[in-house]
């Protein structure tokens, strides 16, 4: 078996039917929880106060709004080797989760700020990469929607995401290079000295599990969508050349 | 509900955000996913019946 096999729609849509049921309740389930943990039953923090709490939505939707693009870039690069279609429609599908996680993250991030920076927004690095992101998926979304051959949508779609990969890179690592801007290092790390105590990143490794599934249903459940409308445009095309 | 102090406002800000943009993306994404489907049985019943 290879993994090639589901760049054959009907394999995938079976395939992904069959998944998605349990996938569902995952996620469900394990948002409910990392929410509600996260909320509810999780001390203020020293310096922080109850703030801390935004945390629990706003790092799993940071860590998706990164990892989504990612996702977009190997099925877009899928796309210009292979020529797969499923994989260009994967990473369509992928695009509006991702800007509704890079939004999450801005706007949660903007509130933790106001009350722990006293600002609402700065030109941190960071900041600034993850709203070049945002334009950047807003592009993506607009690109597909504007050009109506599919496969000349999934090529230059392809190009715009690849260029995007610079600013999803400098999201995830402009703390690192830029040491002067407002938002702090990684909240979870290796290090336990460095990472956050358990009582908070216990739930938060919960969310952020949440989240991933949330991301992986959606996008294989859009991809299904996707699949079934490029058969419906082709059925019409049939239709209309046998009329 | 946990006593959320002066950051009330932000915090419950937050949820809520995210809470309804994430239920806004799953009604829509189950939307259209539930009207593609519904459109491609139609189309396919239409293709068959004209053979």
């Amino acid at each position: 078996m290879s993994i090639w096999e589901y760049a054959n729609p009907k394999k995938f849509l079976t395939t992904s039917e069959r998944v998605l049921p349990v996938l569902w309740v995952l996620a469900g389930v394990l948002c409910a929880v990392g929410l509600i943990w996260g909320f509810f039953f999780t001390p203020d923090d020293y310096r922080q106060g109850a703030s801390v709490k935004i945390m629990f939505v706003h790092v799993p939707a940071a860590f998706i709004a990164i990892n989504a693009w990612f996702m977009m870039l190997v099925a877009s690069l899928i796309w210009v080797i292979r020529r797969h279609h499923v994989s260009a429609l994967a990473a369509k599908a992928a695009a509006p989760v991702g800007v509704v996680m890079t939004l999450i993250a801005l706007i949660t991030g903007a509130l933790w700020g106001h009350q722990i920076w006293g600002t609402w927004w700065v030109w941190d690095p960071r900041l600034t990469s993850f709203l070049v992101l945002f334009l950047f998926y807003l592009g993506y979304i607009a690109l597909w929607s504007a050009i109506e051959d599919p496969d000349t949508a999934a090529d230059l779609t392809s190009i715009l995401c690849l260029v995007g990969s610079v600013f999803a890179v400098l999201s995830r690592y402009a703390v690192l290079f830029w040491n002067q801007g407002l938002h702090q290092g990684a909240s979870l790390s290796l290090d336990k000295e460095e990472n956050v105590a358990d009582a908070f990143s216990n739930p938060l490794y919960v969310c952020m599990a949440g989240f991933g599934f949330l991301f992986l249903v959606l996008v294989l459940y859009r991809t299904g969508t996707e699949i079934r409308a490029r058969r419906i445009r082709a059925l019409m095309m049939r239709e209309r050349m046998d009329a | 509900m946990p006593d959320l102090g002066k950051y009330a406002f932000d915090v419950l800000a937050s949820y809520g955000a995210s809470l309804l943009l994430l239920g806004g993306l799953l009604a829509l994404t189950l939307g259209r996913g539930a009207k593609v489907r519904q459109d491609m049985h139609k189309m396919e019943q239409r293709s068959k019946s004209r053979g």
